[in-house]
């Protein structure tokens, strides 16, 4: 797919825990190639809307479309093979415990590629070197700081060269030093793989650094999206209390 | 009408749980059936299940063997029954108290270190992060648990049953003077390999029981910290009842 071609296709979302609507009318297109970063309040669905371009969320009315196939229709084995092709880096990096470093980044290329022992090892230190992590290849999460788990939580999103990384949170809870490397690693991720790169934050010097586009969640449907520059210089009021993090302001508290 | 209310939304949530079990089960034998299982992990799982219960089950399969002994020798030999005590406790350590005391026992050590650390994984979003890898929780998760039990919990139920026989035999010895070759000859002329069979067909059964409740109880943990100690508990509760309904189901077929 071509960069700046609509790789992924959020239309009409709707999405409800039991009775609470999240999401309602959210339409969002996500051009192949570049770095899109949604940004909203605390608890308005962004982390969910990362959830439906994996499939791991499916929405009660509306369309998920990624790279051309609509995931709501979609078979469960269809699916499973889809999500080899996008990584996904929690929030809280969702390291597997009982296994190390290496181990965590090793899996998805032990269970989903034709690779042997020595083009695994191989792929992992090439991974793990790309993220800043190569010596802690056979440490435990419980032993890592937490710049260092998500860190390694990177490296198992993108150590199978997917075409989509989801970044949900990258740099909440870091130090500026930590928040600026992660930044520079989501844009290496970016250039060196050639990948669609979707990032949920509030962190906005983060997402000014490395956005291409961003997109603003508010009350569960998109209403601003472009790139950087446009959001930036946009006139609607809710748009500048976000970027500006004024308490007064349209946006209820 | 409240009380129709709480009968139908009670029944609602027990047909709920028993079709997520049976789901669960009906995918991981289709993992099984495609050999599409983690081998090393299998093992791995098979050796810690096993050895995390192995001195509690022996322990409680000594004490039962030992007190039906007790309670029987004295009395059968005063009404000069004494030779038929080793077959009266290996009737029923081999038949009913060997497979169910046995999984009883895994139930709660097993069963619930299951529903803990899979609940753990889910609200640590471990389970959500296997299902964005293209990776099925039921194949990485539960497909090496049930198999492990199935393999380990046969042959639990062997040691069981040997070292509550042996166990009887010490103090029929002990209390009521029968010899122990009295005692095994008993033994011999009461079991047939048949009501061994039988009995460790029972403990297949019971593995499958443990694994799938377990497994289901931590897939399904919601709520934090909170929600793995309820996950745990229910794991326990759910696999006794069920294990002593089937245990009463699978008597009246096999035994009657």
């Amino acid at each position: 797919m071509k960069r700046g071609e609509s790789i992924i296709e959020l239309d009409d979302i709707e999405l409800a825990f039991g009775e609470k609507i999240v999401l309602s009318g959210l339409s969002l297109r996500i051009p192949a190639g570049e770095i899109t970063c949604i940004i909203g309040l605390s608890g308005s669905g962004k982390s969910t809307t990362l959830r439906l371009i994996n499939g791991l969320r499916l929405p009660r009315r509306g369309r998920v479309i990624v790279k051309g196939a609509d995931l709501c229709g979609m078979a469960y084995a269809e699916l499973i093979e889809l999500r080899k092709s996008i990584g996904f880096a929690f929030q809280f990096a969702a390291l597997f415990d009982s296994l190390t470093v290496g181990d965590n980044v090793a899996l998805p290329l032990r269970e989903n590629m034709r690779m042997n022992d020595a083009q695994i090892a191989s792929t992992v230190r090439e991974t793990l070197e790309m993220v800043g992590l190569a010596d802690a290849i056979d440490r435990l999460p419980a032993e890592l700081s937490g710049g260092m788990v998500k860190r390694a939580g990177f490296a198992r999103a993108v150590v199978t060269k997917p075409e989509i990384v989801l970044f949900d949170e990258p740099t909440s809870g870091l130090d500026p030093i930590v928040t600026h490397l992660l930044t520079k690693i989501i844009l290496d991720i970016n250039r060196r793989l050639g990948a669609t790169v979707v990032v949920v934050s509030h962190d906005m010097q983060s997402v000014y650094q490395m956005a291409d586009r961003i997109a603003l969640l508010f009350e569960g449907a998109i209403i601003a999206e472009g790139p950087v520059e446009e959001i930036r210089a946009s006139d609607n009021p809710i748009v500048q209390q976000f970027l500006q993090g004024r308490d007064q302001g349209p946006i209820p508290l | 009408m409240n009380a129709l209310e709480s009968l139908g939304r009670l029944t609602i949530r027990f047909l709920e749980y028993a079709g997520g079990v049976a789901a669960l089960g009906a995918e991981a034998t289709g993992f099984i059936l495609r050999l599409r299982v983690r081998i090393v992990e299998t093992i791995s799982q098979a050796y810690v299940l096993g050895t995390q219960s192995t001195v509690i089950v022996l322990l409680t399969s000594l004490f039962t063997g030992m007190v039906i002994s007790l309670e029987s020798a004295v009395q059968a030999v005063q009404y000069g029954f004494g030779n038929v005590v080793g077959g009266a406790v290996a009737y029923g350590t081999v038949r009913e108290l060997g497979p169910m005391l046995t999984a009883v026992v895994v139930a709660g050590r097993v069963g619930s270190a299951i529903a803990a650390e899979i609940g753990s994984m889910v609200v640590t979003e471990q389970v959500e992060a296997l299902e964005a890898l293209g990776l099925s929780p039921t194949r990485m998760l539960v497909v090496p648990r049930l198999i492990g039990l199935l393999l380990t919990l046969p042959v639990l139920t062997v040691f069981a049953d040997i070292i509550s026989v042996g166990g009887g035999m010490w103090i029929a010895h002990a209390v009521a003077n029968i010899s122990p070759q009295d005692y095994i000859t008993s033994v011999r002329q009461t079991i047939t390999m048949t009501d061994v069979g039988k009995g460790l067909l029972k403990s297949v059964v019971f593995a499958i029981i443990i694994a799938l409740v377990g497994c289901y109880q931590g897939l399904t943990t919601r709520g934090g910290a909170a929600g793995v100690g309820k996950a745990t508990t229910g794991s326990v509760v759910l696999a006794i009842i069920l294990i002593f309904t089937a245990n009463f189901t699978m008597s009246y077929l096999l035994f009657r």
